[in-house]
């Protein structure tokens, strides 16, 4: 039977960072048509994760797949997958429209595509400026726009509200909303629980690098009365595992592992501190 | 829904080579760094020339030590090319695009080459043509039609798109753009001086001394490499930094 992958796959994926175990067996899937939430407290692993499966960085073990293919080996890399996982992902001196040109060039995109991107993030009429003495909102707007440019069947967005006033983040929620009622997969993280609860349909819950829940948000509201309790009811309870059991996996064992340190009081109390931002 | 790839199997060298192309031309500093370098040579063979009175010398070499300055520009352009990459987050938005790290630095390898070894052979023929045109009367002018002239003439040009690579190489080899510049520096500019004082066979074998003393001359000097062996180790050492970078991007996490 010859079924068609999920459009994104991460497999037992763990990648250390020095001595850090930032991923750690990280296994989930991401289905089409809805809008999934990658939430997790600060030092996760969610942008370790998306930046992993953008081929970015190697993993230490597993693997990743969008269309069943990893990202190196994509034939139209920017055709099927957008990202966006900084800010800042252009040369400061570029302006916007020479920015999208090249990124066009290069994945055989359509010069109108440049355009039209332009347009739909409300660009266009400061495309010729240079990038970098853009506000924070309009830089998000233009990796928004480089992410949107190759029309992908595949999103990952990295706290793309970042920036944006709360017009902004509307017209985000509604574009991320629409891309997914056209079928698209679209995987976007973000801090702003009250904004994910508006925005997903489904929640993929990390915490120090393992999955804590995979579930759709009418599962979870229903289980625990809102998405924010959800959240801090697992990412609380994960916490204290690492207090009470040594390790749930056996590389734990070797590993001068975060999460004992985590442990500390500091790491209990760091719950309350309201975080708004990657560092 | 995405695009379905048309005519291409997948995206290419050209698409890659394309991309950066685009990129080197839509900034600014390029444009300003390569009208700096032929702006320079002319300026510099036109001084040199008009006051040129020892009649024994290498008036052609002379007369070419204008590109000096291009030396220094067009390398650090090379490193910037790579190391300006990082240092904004655009080697993001350029992997995104050209995953295979092999083929992205073939890409940028090609462009910035050929741009450097266009702007280069334009500084070292109107830097010769103007200096050799400004020379007192009297001298023996050299002219293109000398074989050993039009030679030296070329090569310096060469050269020039040489070092540009060499600093590419740095650049993908250490990606920090003052480490990468300061390295660049030290071995191209102040390691020949170094090397004149203290170990002046080891002169020789100096990157950038290898342009301005064996590829710019029409009489090969006995300390020096031979023009052709300058060339054939500049080539070398270009190819052993891309070699050495390419190597490491496919390796290293980004």
């Amino acid at each position: 039977m010859d079924r068609t992958p999920p459009p994104i796959e991460v497999h037992g994926l763990t990648k250390r960072h020095g001595r850090v175990l930032a991923v750690d067996a990280l296994s989930f899937d991401v289905q089409a048509g809805r809008v999934t939430g990658f939430l997790g407290p600060n030092g996760a692993g969610k942008s370790t994760t998306m930046r992993l499966v953008l081929g970015l960085d190697r993993p230490d073990a597993g693997e990743t797949r969008i269309n069943g293919v990893p990202y190196r080996q994509l034939r139209w890399p920017v055709r099927e997958v957008g990202a966006l996982l900084e800010t800042k992902a252009f040369h400061p001196g570029r302006s916007a429209r020479g920015h999208l040109e090249a990124l066009a060039a290069g994945g055989g995109i359509p010069r109108q595509r440049v355009e039209e991107s332009l347009d739909l993030v409300g660009l266009t009429d400061v495309a010729d400026r240079r990038a970098g003495t853009f506000s924070l909102g309009m830089a998000q707007r233009l990796g928004i726009a480089a992410a949107l440019l190759g029309q992908p069947s595949v999103l990952l967005l990295d706290e793309p509200s970042n920036g944006l006033d709360p017009e902004g983040i509307r017209w985000l929620r509604e574009l991320l909303r629409s891309l997914a009622a056209e079928g698209r997969t679209v995987l976007v993280s973000s801090h702003l629980i009250s904004e994910m609860a508006l925005t997903a349909d489904h929640l993929v819950v990390i915490g120090h690098g393992r999955l804590l829940s995979d579930a759709s948000l009418a599962a979870l509201t229903a289980e625990y009365g809102s998405l924010e309790t959800a959240f801090l009811t697992l990412t609380a309870n994960d916490d204290l595992d690492g207090n009470s059991v040594a390790g749930p996996s056996a590389t734990d064992h070797h590993t001068p592992d975060r999460r004992r340190d985590d442990t500390s009081l500091a790491a209990v109390t760091r719950r309350r501190v309201p975080t708004r931002r990657n560092p | 829904m995405s695009a379905v790839p048309d005519h291409d199997q997948s995206y290419g060298f050209s698409h890659a080579a394309r991309m950066e192309w685009i990129k080197l031309r839509t900034l600014r500093s390029t444009r300003w760094t390569l009208l700096a370098t032929v702006a320079g040579a002319v300026g510099i063979a036109v001084a040199i020339g008009a006051n040129s009175r020892d009649r024994s010398s290498d008036l052609t070499n002379n007369i070419l030590a204008g590109i000096a300055p291009g030396l220094l520009m067009l390398g650090i352009l090379g490193v910037l090319t790579m190391t300006s990459e990082y240092s904004s987050g655009m080697i993001l938005s350029t992997l995104a695009v050209v995953p295979n790290r092999a083929r992205l630095l073939a890409a940028k390898a090609s462009v910035l080459g050929l741009a450097a070894l266009a702007v280069g052979e334009a500084a070292a023929f109107l830097a010769f043509l103007t200096g050799s045109a400004t020379l007192p009367d009297g001298q023996r002018v050299p002219t293109l039609d000398q074989p050993a002239v039009l030679r030296a003439v070329v090569l310096s040009g060469a050269g020039l798109s040489l070092v540009s690579l060499l600093g590419l190489g740095l650049g993908a080899i250490l990606r920090h753009s003052p480490i990468a510049l300061g390295v660049y520096v030290v071995t191209g500019f102040l390691g020949g001086q170094f090397a004149l004082l203290f170990a002046p066979s080891v002169a020789r074998y100096v990157p950038l001394g290898i342009v301005g003393n064996s590829l710019a001359v029409v009489t090969p000097k006995a300390d020096d490499l031979s023009p052709w062996a300058g060339l054939a180790l500049l080539c070398l050492y270009a190819a052993a930094a891309l070699g050495t970078g390419g190597w490491l991007l496919t390796r290293r996490d980004t």
